[in-house]
């Protein structure tokens, strides 16, 4: 009797989990929908200590200034000196601008090789506005914002009546046009090849001078944890999900009622959008605007980062950001080195030129490490056992852009 | 009258050293569907040793002009060819990846021949017939513009005899038409690959030596602003034509020129016409309907 009882709960058991097998995910979950609830508590555990880890991190980047810590080789000094903040206020900035990057080619799969035109337009405009109007820091920063959303809004509705390779050569073209634009320097207004420096008058004086470099660096390393949630914000939402799908598929999304073209452009424009954020922070921390952040060269670095640090990986694309251009930096120094100088001539010559040992570096990594390091990172976990399908695969994200 | 004659044979000076470039751009993606960001990098080292040959046998001789193209033709192709077995070869049908190692390459060759020949433009001079003018309706005409447009539209019959005449150029045209389709008839495509990587390189590097001669001089920049027309080029005459290539050179070229002179906005123009192209017709001018989504 008490067998057949529980034979009885054991087959009621099984119906029950073939039944929720066929069951339809529950709506929102997107990418991950269908894991066991094994699965789901294990990914709540990781992302639970992953958001420990990103907090106590940024604590630790928001001590940095008030720490004595030397890292020869890596920072210039110690890193309450103005020298070493400055570097790494740069390299968060880049961070955040690899990440804007990562929302085009991680996210919805769009290559853009005009991506410098928003971070230049966004220097480039709150510059001229302090120094020819007499509006104030915070509005300036405003009027920025809305004429970088215009233009994001027109460029990628245009950019956008094609994809793959034609939309790549589109962007370039518009980011050639505001290349050309700001090397002409109409009426005086962008400076030409010299660039723009900026006028402080409007600025706080918090913000200006070598004395306040610890609030320079503190306001980038606030740039890039607002942008790393509103991109995080962005892919977990509604949108977001859609804009993966139309990576994946943009067929089938189409068959299914919805408008990849909106989605695409929505993202295009808060992509855009953030990166003139960049824009306007690099501004106040160079206190200058140079044509080259409006170069395509600019936006090649840009999507180097992001290779680098993993396609679809938004710690990748961050920390692609930063070894870049901390290597950029360090190589610059390293090539004007006595060590350098005393070598023969073969292996001097390449050894001081920072470009051609990232383009190299660059080579290799999309040679030899597919994925970049968050793609080294998953096989890792892979091998160790848990990772596996927590995140997605670079390889693939990158196969499936354009 | 004059102004017109000068503009139109400048403008189509120019667009024979676009099409010199964008032939190898459009042959190449239309074969293997990557978009060569590293030919730049085949124009400007064709340039430079071409104009460092020349001026060892002494740059005013027509035998130092002559030689220069053919070495720059000789590197252009050697470094192309090298490219493609070494590094996109075993990225076989990645093509994203593809794109990627070309861009990385680009970065790593302009930064090392700018540590090779320095940041500075280098005016050069080629032979003293090419520095006078000929007088054409009154336009008084350089006359290194004659040469750079003879050589292109040599080019332009060479490449499209090899391609209707040849067995190696029918095997091309077919890669480009259906490729699992040579693939499945038992030809090697790899081979053609390679192939029209040294053409490409072959045609950049003829193009670098004749671009330095077009604009007075060589530097190790002289590929970057020049790509990225050339990629406009490629895409307004549609991806993997070479009659759109050419047809889309002289456009370029010559409203390029005419717009630079009366208003002083020609980049812009380009610029315009590219989205209009695109906008109309997004296979581009002479490209087929269904642009391959790679």
């Amino acid at each position: 009797m008490s067998t057949t009882a529980s034979k009885r709960q054991e087959q009621l058991n099984t119906r029950e989990r073939v039944k929720a097998s066929f069951a339809p995910p529950p709506a929102g979950t997107g990418p991950s929908a269908g894991r066991s609830s094994a699965d789901r508590t294990g990914t709540g555990r990781r992302e639970l200590l992953g958001g420990a880890l990103a907090v106590a991190g940024v604590i630790l980047l928001a001590l940095l200034p008030l720490l004595n810590i030397h890292l020869p080789g890596v920072l210039p000094s110690p890193t309450y000196e103005p020298g070493a903040l400055q570097l790494m206020a740069l390299c968060l900035l880049m961070g955040a601008a690899a990440l804007t990057y990562h929302l085009l080619i991680g996210v919805v799969g769009l290559l853009s090789f005009g991506h410098a035109l928003y971070v230049g337009a966004g220097a480039y405009v709150l510059g001229i506005l302090l120094e020819r109007t007499g509006m104030g820091l915070l509005p300036a920063m405003l009027v920025t914002l809305a004429v970088v959303v215009i233009l994001a809004n027109l460029t990628g509705a245009v950019a956008l009546r094609v994809s793959g390779i034609p939309f790549a050569m589109v962007t370039l073209a518009f980011a050639q046009a505001g290349s050309v634009l700001v090397r002409r320097n109409p009426r005086g207004a962008t400076g030409g090849e010299e660039g723009l420096s900026l006028n402080t008058d409007q600025v706080p004086a918090l913000l200006v001078g070598v004395s306040n470099s610890r609030n320079l660096y503190w306001l980038a390393l606030a740039v890039l944890v607002v942008i790393y949630l509103v991109v995080r914000w962005i892919q977990s939402s509604r949108a977001g999900h859609l804009a993966a799908a139309v990576r994946e598929n943009e067929n089938r999304v189409r068959v299914l009622g919805l408008k990849p073209y909106l989605a695409k452009l929505l993202i295009f424009v808060v992509s855009g959008t953030l990166a003139g954020c960049v824009g306007m922070a690099h501004l106040l921390l160079q206190s200058g605007a140079v044509p080259k952040t409006v170069s395509a060269d600019f936006t090649i670095s840009l999507l180097v980062m992001v290779v680098l640090g993993g396609v679809g990986s938004r710690w990748g694309a961050v920390l692609g950001g930063v070894l870049y251009t901390l290597l950029d930096q360090r190589l610059t120094v390293l090539a004007q080195s006595e060590v350098i100088g005393a070598l023969p001539a073969v292996l001097r010559v390449p050894l001081s030129e920072p470009l051609f040992i990232l383009g190299t570096l660059f080579v290799l990594v999309v040679l030899f490490m597919p994925g970049g390091l968050a793609g080294w990172v998953r096989r890792l976990s892979t091998r160790f056992g848990s990772g596996r399908g927590r995140t997605e695969d670079p390889v693939r994200v990158l196969e499936q852009a354009a | 009258m004059s102004t017109v004659v000068l503009l139109l044979v400048t403008g189509l000076g120019l667009g024979a050293v676009y099409f010199l470039v964008s032939s190898g751009l459009s042959l190449i993606y239309g074969l293997m569907g990557v978009l060569n960001f590293a030919h730049g990098a085949f124009l400007t080292l064709g340039a430079l040793i071409g104009w460092q040959t020349a001026s060892l046998i002494g740059a005013g001789t027509w035998a130092g002009f002559l030689l220069s193209l053919l070495i720059g033709c000789l590197v252009g192709a050697l470094l192309a060819s090298l490219t493609e077995f070494v590094l996109i070869r075993p990225l076989y049908e990645r093509h994203i990846e593809q794109v990627l190692v070309t861009v990385g390459l680009n970065l790593a060759a302009i930064a090392l021949f700018e540590g090779i020949w320095g940041t500075d433009p280098v005016y050069i001079d080629g032979p003293a017939w090419m520095g006078m003018t000929t007088d054409i309706l009154g336009a008084q005409t350089p006359n290194h513009l004659f040469i750079t447009i003879l050589i292109a539209v040599l080019v332009l019959v060479g490449m499209v005899v090899f391609l209707k005449k040849t067995r190696y150029g029918m095997i091309i045209r077919a890669g480009v038409e259906n490729r699992s389709m040579v693939t499945a008839l038992g030809i090697d495509v790899r081979r053609a690959f390679t192939l029209v990587f040294m053409i490409g390189g072959a045609a950049a590097g003829l193009g670098g030596v004749l671009a330095s001669h077009y604009f007075g001089y060589v530097s190790p920049m002289l590929g970057g602003s020049l790509l990225i027309f050339a990629f406009i080029v490629t895409v307004i005459g549609g991806l993997g034509s070479l009659p759109g290539a050419a047809v889309a050179s002289l456009l370029v070229g010559v409203l390029q020129q005419f717009t630079n002179y009366y208003w002083g906005f020609g980049d812009f123009v380009v610029i315009i016409l590219l989205a209009v192209v695109l906008l109309t017709r997004p296979a581009g001018l002479l490209g087929r309907k269904a642009v391959a989504t790679a």
